[in-house]
């Protein structure tokens, strides 16, 4: 019902978007728009789900990729890809081969990483967090390094390849994001029950019968290339997931991922699109909606924080 | 931090020797080093030849001698901004950088670039220190709203903090189209450090100063409120004593060479790992590390890709960021 609800509202706000406020030709202008929203599904989408799954799969509701330093490694690969082939190659190589070596690298790092610091002893969810702030720090000042290292034209390469904004996304980019976000989708589908046994404990789901760490890797990696995919679309967006997860929680009001995970996407649709209406109609700038949700996201992340350290 | 102050046996003591002998000669090597480093013909040979080269000496008088002090000046003062913040907060992670001090100092400054872009650089750092002050003011508030005080949750809600700082002063300067000036000051570099240009730092070497008379008190202070209330100490003074040497410390740095991030988190923890928690003992300690630190750091800056320079910045966010993470995950650190 409530998913319904929501559904509802993101047509509506969707068609709002497409149809209102036409300078010119509306097939034109739809055709246009019509990017950006296809854009912010793909980011939704992957954003949301990876981010629900993997608050499932580390037993918390505060840490995301984004958090941990995902996407900063992102960033560091694209630039190290520049940096040891040059950006000739990097342009003049063929981009689905690209693509496909990029999300092998960020894939096999993720695991590497999370297995490190989600696979031992359970650490406080704080030191985590702390850790996955400071090594996005880390990896960040690596790519900046390397990125003044670069001649300027090399530069220009990577800085096309990190800012990728929502308004104006690159078709043969959309579409590669797409099919790899609807391919992380598919797998993920079968696995839905699984992660509903998942959100009662690792000890309880052994005992009922589930190959954890199996599991649990294969999970991290759908959430990888999920992850590697939206990045790699829109740059860095720290807090979006941890907003829309949380929001979906309290919407459905159920961690069945059946509920949860569409809702979290549907929300991000709201944030997106929603925020993009007001900002470009109502306040007339419209390249600005990352800035606020990092704002009002930070601001939020913070409340969680205070709210945790109360109990 | 609260654990009372223990004397060392000889041996180790004459160790300890060692590594400060060590860190004194890293420190008078590298200062010369450093004076010694660039794209111009400065060399002993070029100043010995007294003849017309007075260019050489022109250079080593106005860029590179200033350029090394101030190097000298910023690594001993946040290294000791860094160190009283601890003491302050009673938590060894927390430095202006993490607690969302220098994004409110760097916020002032914005503010002075748009209302007063006149103002000279002095009114400029004491605005940014004015910021300086209400961070770590607002930081200390929030920090005791936290009823758990839990070791790494401290600088992680400083960081936060920091982070909805800075997005706000981003957004700011988007809509001011100052974005760009805004990357190119408050990144941390030495580059344009002449004389003239960087006097204002010996101001936070006097902190230094401050802090050295009045480390005793900050260490009573770092047994808590009530324990430096008993032996008789003015806790809101020295509490105040404290937030104008981080403010000040910050706000100068700032105007002068950017964001030099983490030096004040990672120096006091490795002087603690060597010697321990004496405050008074440290301040020498700290101040020379932290200069030998940042000495190092800039050296690579300026050779890393030779003859240009990358910004100093950079190489501390590695080194720092890569220390923090070791700090937090070693086995035996407090923070599990």
């Amino acid at each position: 019902m409530r998913l319904a609800v929501l559904g509802c509202a993101v047509v509506l706000l969707v068609a709002t978007y497409l149809l209102t406020d036409v300078p010119g030709s509306l097939a034109f202008a739809v055709k246009i728009r019509g990017m950006t929203v296809l854009a912010m599904l793909v980011v939704s989408i992957a954003v949301g789900t990876s981010t629900v799954v993997f608050h499932t799969i580390t037993a918390n509701r505060i840490l995301t990729p984004s958090i941990m330093g995902f996407d900063a490694f992102y960033g560091l690969t694209a630039t190290a890809m520049v940096f040891f082939l040059g950006s000739a190659a990097f342009l003049n190589a063929d981009a689905v081969t690209l693509w496909i070596g990029q999300v092998v690298v960020m894939v096999a790092f993720s695991v590497l990483l999370f297995t490190w610091l989600f696979g031992g002893k359970r650490r406080s969810l704080h030191l985590m967090l702390l850790v996955g702030i400071v090594l996005g720090t880390l990896l960040r000042a690596l790519a900046e390094w390397m990125q003044r290292m670069l001649d300027p034209l090399d530069f220009q390469v990577v800085t096309d390849a990190m800012f990728a904004s929502l308004s104006r996304p690159d078709e043969t980019l959309l579409m590669l994001t797409g099919a790899l976000v609807v391919a992380g989708v598919v797998a993920l589908i079968p696995l839905l029950r699984i992660l509903d046994v998942l959100t009662l404990g690792e000890s309880m789901a052994v005992g009922l019968g589930i190959d954890h760490r199996r599991v649990v890797m294969g999970l991290f990696a759908i959430v990888s290339v999920m992850v590697a995919a939206s990045t790699s679309m829109v740059g860095p967006i720290l807090f979006f997931g941890l907003i829309v997860a949380n929001l979906a929680y309290s919407y459905v009001g159920s961690f069945r991922h059946r509920f949860t995970l569409p809702a979290a996407v549907g929300l991000g649709m709201v944030c997106l699109v929603g925020g993009q209406l007001v900002l470009e109609r109502i306040f007339g700038f419209g390249g600005a909606l990352a800035m606020i949700i990092e704002f009002a996201g930070g601001l939020f992340f913070l409340y969680l924080v205070l709210r945790k350290g109360a109990r | 931090m609260s654990t009372p102050t223990t004397y060392a046996p000889t041996p180790v003591r004459s160790a300890r020797t060692g590594v400060g002998v060590v860190i004194g000669a890293a420190l008078v090597l590298l200062a010369v080093a450093s004076v010694f480093t660039g794209v111009s013909d400065v060399t002993p040979a070029s100043l010995l030849r007294a003849d017309a080269d007075s260019h050489a000496q022109f250079l080593l008088l106005v860029s590179r001698i200033p350029r090394t002090v101030a190097v000298l000046l910023v690594g001993a003062s946040l290294g000791i901004a860094g160190l009283i913040m601890q003491m302050m907060v009673r938590n060894r992670f927390v430095e202006p950088s993490t607690t969302g001090v220098t994004e409110f100092a760097t916020l002032g400054m914005l503010g002075c670039i748009i209302f007063a872009p006149a103002l000279p650089v002095v009114g400029k750092a004491g605005v940014a220190a004015v910021f300086g002050l209400v961070g770590t003011w607002v930081f200390l508030q929030v920090i005791k709203a936290i009823p758990v005080r839990q070791l790494v949750l401290v600088p992680l809600v400083g960081i936060m903090l920091g982070g909805v700082v800075g997005a706000f002063t981003t957004f700011i300067a988007y809509r001011m189209d100052l974005l760009q000036s805004l990357g190119q000051w408050a990144q941390g570099s030495f580059a344009s450090v002449m004389a003239g240009r960087y006097e204002l730092l010996w101001l936070a070497g006097a902190m230094v100063v401050v802090a050295w008379v009045a480390a005793d008190r900050f260490s009573v202070i770092g047994l808590g409120e009530d324990f430096a209330t008993n032996l008789g100490l003015n806790y809101r003074r020295v509490m105040a004593v404290g937030m104008v040497v981080i403010a000040v410390i910050t706000a100068t740095v700032l105007a002068t060479a950017g964001i030099v991030p983490f030096l004040g988190l990672v120096v006091p923890n490795v002087v603690s790992l060597i010697i321990g928690d004496n405050c008074r003992r440290a301040i020498p300690w700290v101040a020379g590390l932290g200069a030998v630190f940042i000495l190092a750091c800039d050296i690579l800056a300026r050779v890393v890709r030779f003859p240009y320079e990358i910004p100093l910045s950079v190489i501390v966010g590695i080194l720092g960021a890569g220390i923090f993470l070791w700090l937090l995950l070693r086995k035996g650190s407090r923070a599990h």
